[in-house]
């Protein structure tokens, strides 16, 4: 070590005059500043290290055992005592604030960071506990809600975001129609002016769980004159009304959560706009940000973590040659291209986790994962079919073993995961258009 | 994993400012265009031997900065992006690599500190035919009185016609994974000639002769017959900084694509407008993404000496390796005719895109090894 330079590294002393940006210049940062960077992360890590104790302490007190590894889905199939266990599991989340725990406590949340709501989620899984809250509010806490924080009044979160984070109010979202699919801004369901209420005269679709929810977040047309996007607004109104009936949507894989729903002289309190008059399309915008990041998870749709390896599903139904090679060259490839699709995607989500550690903004490249965790998602259920031979054809009944009715139901499902939440051809030319800065076209004819 | 430190982004700066302003892609036009046998320039080397490059990856003790793989990685990845031609990867990266490794105290205190200061250039001689197969190596070590006698030949030596020692991997005894010893020999050695090979990235690469070479038991680095495992940790380092440097390359030719389809009019219009144009940059740009998380998990990987290294590094060099053989293609594609040009530097990526594509292992053969660890 050079005593002329007491933060040198020790190879060859700093040359006068040495025009070039030498790696030791990193030194630069005292010592002092280092240090108190640097405590000022350990002391972050010991605080999250005992936010992580007392999260599994109470864990284990209150998280009913009865309930341990049951999916989240369970209303409506279990017996009696499980739905009194859960009906307590969930009104003690509640209680807790855990439901949507990065909310601020006084609108029912914790008013914790996301790395302790990510703390709590490690926990949860480690002992075979979930949060069912966001999935039983529907649209509530992953987009509704968090766009309500954002634009809402405080009269308006006072109001909606305590049901939501309880998990006692259904949400859903009346976005697409009939004639606004990925252009969404053409819509034409129209709210009028009538009084103390706007009244609403439309058909929406593709309005998930629209048919089980207490609230509908509706995108309306409130002024026909003015251009497309500029004349939306985004009203909250109740389901339970006249004016409001839904039909469900049965769909090439069967049943499905969505629904047609259509509002005939439908009802919606002034005071419930979110977010000023005609500038709609900007909340909407922020909305579908939220949205996108909810769906970046490359998960088969219904796919489980207790699932045999994808490796493992193929060597069982096309066997291994001598060498313990996939017998199959061909599906082999493809295999390893999936799976490593599916692992540099995992990495990118990581990267950007951590490159967006304590910034709130939704990140931009958003509109990249949801494309990426598309082609997983649908190549790994068309890759599984095909490892399935003729098992992976099965429709119903008991020639066919349920890991493999349910891959169908990935696969048929799955061809929605590119349409919707702005579908693939969308996302690129968001991508283009705003990550890359290329222009719209002009051309005509 | 975790993003790159406030260190890491600092030394990325440092790094593209001088190579961007002293070695940008001219400069390698210029380096080709003289001649030149070393097919680097002296001044390039010397700079980066200044900059204090060649001692990234050493410890302190032996003169270096210890600073670890990711951080090399992300000024291999702005060499890339220039295309500066020198021995920093082959030498500081790979070679010093290998003494980490394989060496003892004694190897690392004679060898480190020359290779930071520039005075040895290292390189690893592993190759012996047309395809990277380290598993089938063939040249022959005997033993010869205390020491080891070598025979045979290695190719596609990178800067094999200016490294002063290489690290070669030889046959002990055994086959397949058993019975390799990696030695270090030096280039001036009796019986060792070699010969430069013309590659069309114009960069210095060569095929290497050992004819009854005598070496002493203390140029063994590691274990005899036991060098397989380092080899292969050896191997795994060469190719995630290789990865690194692709990256660069692959991030500044879609650069200048993307500028390219903001300014290049037709039809009255750029052409970045039309939407077969922009959604294919959208892909690529995807790509290059999903690229840079591979790159950066695998350098990670090995300065937190993590079980994944293998896989991560194969997963690494196979999807860099994917980005970059895309990229190169769209880079003369969307420029059109200016890009088949010797004038315009499109062909510079092209070549040198499928020059790094074989080293180390390509595409197919890293996800071979990558199924093989998966276990199918």
């Amino acid at each position: 070590m050079m005593s002329d330079s007491p933060s040198c590294s020790g190879a060859r002393p700093w040359r006068q005059g040495d025009d070039l940006p030498i790696i030791r210049v990193k030194y630069s940062l005292s010592t002092l500043q280092y240090n108190e960077m640097e405590g000022k992360r350990m002391s972050k890590q010991v605080a999250l290290e005992e936010f992580r104790a007392s999260t599994k302490t109470w864990l284990e007190g209150n998280f009913p055992k009865t309930l341990v590894g049951s999916a989240m889905g369970l209303e409506g199939e279990a017996d009696d005592s499980m739905k009194a266990d859960f009906e307590l599991w969930r009104q003690r989340l509640a209680d807790k604030g855990w439901g949507a725990p990065t909310w601020p406590a006084e609108f029912g949340g914790a008013g914790i960071g996301h790395p302790e709501a990510k703390i709590i989620s490690q926990e949860m899984g480690k002992m075979g506990a979930f949060n069912p809250i966001p999935l039983m509010a529907g649209m509530g806490v992953t987009m509704v809600g968090p766009t309500l924080l954002e634009y809402g009044t405080d009269e308006q979160k006072a109001k909606h975001l305590r049901g939501m984070a309880s998990g006692e109010t259904r949400w859903c979202l009346g976005l697409s129609e009939p004639g606004a699919g990925s252009d969404l801004a053409s819509l034409i369901t129209k709210a009028e002016d009538d009084g103390d209420t706007y009244k609403l005269n439309g058909q929406k679709t593709w309005t998930s769980g629209a048919d089980i929810s207490q609230w509908c977040g509706a995108l309306v047309r409130t002024d026909s004159n003015a251009k497309k996007r500029d004349g939306i607004s985004f009203v909250m109104l109740p389901m339970a009304q006249d004016g409001v009936s839904t039909k469900p949507i049965r769909l090439i894989s069967g049943a499905s959560p969505f629904c047609d729903t259509f509002f005939d002289n439908a009802q919606a309190e002034k005071s419930d706009l979110l977010g000023p008059l005609n500038e709609g399309w900007s909340v909407v915008k922020r909305l579908l940000q939220h949205e996108r990041q909810s769906q970046t998870q490359a998960r088969g749709p219904g796919g489980s973590t207790k699932k045999p390896s994808f490796q493992q599903i193929a060597k069982d139904y096309v066997g291994v040659d001598d060498s313990g090679a996939l017998a199959d060259g061909d599906l082999r490839v493809r295999l390893i291209d999936h799976l490593m699709d599916s692992e540099a995607h995992g990495l990118t989500v990581n990267r950007i986790t951590a490159e967006a550690r304590g910034k709130v903004e939704v990140s931009a490249a958003a509109s990249i994962l949801k494309n990426s965790a598309t082609k997983i998602a649908q190549g790994k259920a068309e890759l599984t079919m095909e490892l399935m031979g003729s098992q992976g054809v099965g429709w119903e009944g008991d020639n066919y073993t349920k890991e493999e009715l349910d891959n169908v139901q990935d696969w048929l499902w799955g061809k929605a995961i590119s349409i919707y939440g702005g579908s693939f051809e969308v996302q690129n030319n968001i991508i283009s258009k705003n990550i890359l800065g290329l222009p719209e076209n002009t051309q005509k004819g | 994993m975790a993003a790159l430190t406030e260190e890491q982004s600092m030394i990325r700066d440092q790094a593209k400012s001088w190579v961007t302003e002293q070695s940008p892609v001219q400069k390698f036009r210029e380096m080709r265009d003289s001649g030149i046998e070393s097919k680097f320039t002296p001044d390039t080397w010397q700079a980066m031997i200044d900059m204090g490059w060649t001692g990234i990856l050493v410890p302190e003790q032996y003169g270096g900065s210890g600073l670890g793989y990711l951080t090399f990685g992300v000024i291999l990845e702005e060499v890339g992006r220039q295309l500066t031609a020198s021995p920093l990867f082959a030498s500081a990266f790979v070679g010093a690599s290998a003494v980490l490794l394989g060496g003892n105290e004694e190897q690392k205190q004679a060898i480190l500190p020359k290779v930071v200061e520039g005075s040895v250039i290292l390189t690893l001689a592993v190759d012996e035919g047309p395809r990277h197969s380290p598993k089938k190596t063939k040249l022959v070590a005997e033993r010869s009185g205390s020491g080891f006698k070598l025979t045979g030949n290695k190719t596609f030596v990178h800067e094999g016609m200016t490294a002063t020692d290489y690290v070669v991997a030889a046959r002990t005894s055994g086959e397949g994974e058993e019975g390799i010893t990696l030695f270090l020999v030096s280039a001036s050695a009796d019986g060792v000639s070699r010969e430069a090979v013309t590659t069309f990235d114009s960069r210095g690469y060569a095929n290497v002769h050992f004819d009854g070479v005598t070496v002493s038991e203390t140029t063994v680095l590691g274990t005899v017959d036991q060098g397989y495992r380092v080899l292969e940790a050896l191997l795994d380092r060469a190719r995630a900084g290789l990865g690194a440097e692709m990256l660069g390359t692959a991030a500044q030719a879609f650069d200048m694509t993307l500028d390219y389809l903001k300014t290049r009019v037709q039809f009255g219009q750029v052409i970045g407008s039309f939407q077969a144009l922009g959604h294919r940059a959208a892909g690529l740009f995807g790509q290059m993404e999903l690229s840079r998380s591979c790159v950066e998990a695998a350098l990670q990987a090995i300065d937190d000496d993590a079980d994944a290294v293998p896989k991560l590094c194969s997963l690494s060099k196979a999807k860099v390796g994917d980005f970059l053989h895309e990229m190169s293609n769209q880079l003369i594609q969307i420029h059109g005719g200016i890009g088949m040009t010797d004038e315009f530097d499109a062909g510079f990526y092209l070549k040198r895109a499928r020059l790094l594509e074989p080293s180390f292992g390509n595409r197919a053969f890293h996800r071979d090894r990558y199924a093989r660890l998966l276990g199918f």
